[in-house]
């Protein structure tokens, strides 16, 4: 088996009141997209920084091509932090230019402007775009060098719809090339569409970890009936059902649909509005870490 | 390494040339202060008369001459410094009353003549040395100053804000992400500054020769080598203080402790001559003191290279201390 492009073993990260990150090890196969996913506080953060060799780890190691990160590092990777201000008063292009000149090798700033659509906007000053305009710039720096592996820590957080679907448009292209991607984000759906592999963290600790289908099939061998809470009458509650209510829905979870159809039929519970969908990411994160609010 | 340092000073360049408002600042007060000095102290001199006298302190009880009234007698021990004084003027004559008396009296100046008279009528033995030389006026002695202080603060405010902007933005912490060493990134802050400084010196200097007129006596290819080492060991000494804080208050206070001892006791507005000694081996620890200390020895005296040596090694010497330690306690990300 060849050697995992990024392997983490057993990374720790501890700070003065509170255990970030509690033994995380994984491998990470090149050319695939690597999702991190979890609840606020789960370390997910902390770990791709750690990763990004920008916050030592407490104990553990990470290894790039089996190395520790160095150099090498360094010059082959791309980064796009959840936070990052630019050098005021630059325009995009020289935005660009700024961080070509950091490395020996890459793209050309040209074909970083065509290959993240902002040839248009080449000339603006770079404080004077929209949240995904701004996005897309900061993408364009993380591929300037022309990664092997690209790191995303929540990139299209805070945008509108439009500008979330163009971003991972352009994250798709750039997997195409066989980039290995990090990435970490909130939005299941983004997960499910980008990633090939994940790992739910919460805690500090793995909780699930695999490509999305097999944990998905691992964890739910059932269907999941949805109907709205009106449409429920009380007196139903009380059948022998897997029921889970949410403020808006009932939920109900079944590996036999026709038996449970039929328990509603003869409880007379009205199935105008019923909804039957396989389970998604979403439905195993929140069974995996819990419904309760973090903060 | 050369291509990641420039890539940063064009950058650092190009946003400081692209806000004009910092800029026009920059060019301005300077120029204003100099007007304004100028204004206020380039006026006729006070009604005082001016003795030096060649001794370690004055006994008035000595000699006749030295109860005479209105007349200020200000120790001067080292004759050839005192000298200087006659020949710019800033004292009306220098008086050795050893025996036998001996005085010097600028032939060019008016209330020299006058000072002679009062000494020769309680000293009619005293011997003349003539001397001649222009008077100095306030702004000849104070231009230096305001160029020196203009250089401080764009050293170690310039410098110290624009990294503790960029510590608290996350732009350094996005660089560090990169192949750039915090050695490359400190010395294209300093470039980027020392270009600055010695630019907007320059324009200041050809700008104000122009409007108010200065005496230089000595070399400006000199006195550009001593603002280009000044200038670094204050840029480095700026970011001693940004290399590692991340807070705006604690940063501004210390650069405050740092700039206003050295407004005060570095000598921008007025010589120390005279002040306890103990003032004036503080004011020494201060890169700003050997700045003025050297540029008035250039500009006023004529000194060369080798009388301003000490200064240009002192300097160099904590630029290389200041940029060392600044290197090495750098934090490119708040923790």
């Amino acid at each position: 088996m060849s050697t995992p492009i990024l392997e983490v073993r057993d990374l720790v990260k501890l700070y003065a009141a509170a255990t970030a990150v509690a033994g995380v090890s994984f491998s990470v196969p090149a050319g695939i997209c690597f999702g991190l996913l979890g609840p606020n506080g789960a370390g997910k953060t902390t770990t791709i920084e750690m990763m990004e060799g920008i916050l030592p780890p407490t104990s553990g190691q990470v290894l790039y091509r089996g190395e520790t990160l160095g150099t090498r590092f360094r010059q082959e990777a791309g980064i796009l932090f959840q936070k990052t201000a630019l050098q005021d008063f630059l325009t995009v292009r020289q935005s660009i230019a700024l961080f070509r000149g950091l490395y020996d090798r890459g793209l050309t700033v040209d074909e970083v402007l065509r290959l993240c659509a902002l040839e248009k906007l080449a000339s603006r000053d770079n404080r004077k775009l929209s949240g995904g305009q701004q996005q897309r710039l900061l993408l364009a720096i993380a591929l300037v060098n022309d990664p092997a592996v690209l790191f995303l820590d929540e990139p299209t957080t805070g945008l509108d719809p439009q500008a979330r679907r163009n971003f991972w448009e352009l994250v798709q292209s750039i997997k195409a090339q066989r980039k290995t991607i990090i990435l970490t984000t909130h939005y299941m759906e983004e997960a499910e569409l980008l990633c090939d592999d994940i790992v739910i963290l919460d805690h500090g600790r793995i909780v699930a970890q695999g490509p999305p289908r097999r944990l998905l099939h691992e964890h739910f061998a059932q269907v999941l009936l949805e109907l709205p809470r009106q449409d429920f009458p009380a007196a139903a509650r009380a059948l022998p059902l897997n029921i889970l209510e949410s403020s808006d829905r009932i939920e109900i979870t079944t590996d036999n649909l026709e038996a449970t159809l039929r328990t509603l039929l003869a409880a007379q519970v009205p199935l105008g509005h019923l909804r039957i969908r396989p389970a998604n990411l979403e439905d195993l994160f929140l069974e995996l870490t819990g419904t309760e609010l973090r903060t | 390494m050369i291509h990641r340092l420039l890539a940063v000073l064009h950058a650092r360049n190009l946003e400081f040339l692209r806000d004009r408002s910092t800029l026009i600042f920059t060019l301005l007060l300077p120029v204003l202060l100099v007007i304004g000095m100028g204004f206020v102290f380039g006026g006729p001199e006070r009604p005082l008369f001016k003795v030096g006298v060649v001794a370690p302190h004055i006994d008035p009880a000595a000699h006749p001459f030295l109860r005479e009234r209105y007349v200020e007698f200000i120790p001067l021990p080292q004759a050839a410094q005192a000298l200087e004084k006659v020949r710019h003027q800033q004292v009306d004559l220098l008086v050795d009353l050893t025996e036998p008396p001996r005085y010097w009296v600028n032939t060019d100046s008016p209330k020299g003549y006058i000072v002679e008279q009062l000494l020769l009528a309680a000293a009619p033995a005293a011997h003349r040395e003539p001397v001649s030389g222009a008077a100095l006026r306030y702004v000849d002695w104070l231009f230096p100053g305001i160029l020196g202080m203009n250089m401080m603060f764009s050293c170690l405010f310039g410098v110290g804000y624009v990294v503790l902007r960029y510590r608290k933005s996350g732009f350094l912490k996005r660089l560090y992400a990169t192949p750039l060493s915090a050695f490359e990134f400190l010395s294209a802050q300093v470039l980027s500054r020392l270009g600055l400084i010695l630019f907007v010196t320059v324009i200041l200097y050809a700008g104000i020769g122009a409007i108010i007129g200065f005496h230089n006596a000595g070399s400006t290819l000199l006195l550009l080598l001593l603002a280009c080492v000044g200038a670094l060991s204050m840029i480095a000494l700026g970011l001693t203080i940004a290399a590692r804080f991340s807070s705006e208050e604690l940063v501004g206070g210390l650069l405050n402790l740092l700039t206003w001892p050295m407004m005060l006791l570095s000598g921008i507005w007025f010589s120390l001559e005279g002040s306890p000694r103990w003032v004036q081996w503080v004011a020494h620890v201060f890169p700003l003191t050997h700045v003025l200390d050297a540029a008035r020895a250039v500009m006023l005296d004529g000194a060369g290279l080798a009388q301003i040596a000490p200064q240009l090694l002192f300097l160099g010497a904590t630029a290389l201390a200041f940029l060392a330690f600044g290197a090495w306690s750098f934090r490119w990300r708040i923790d």
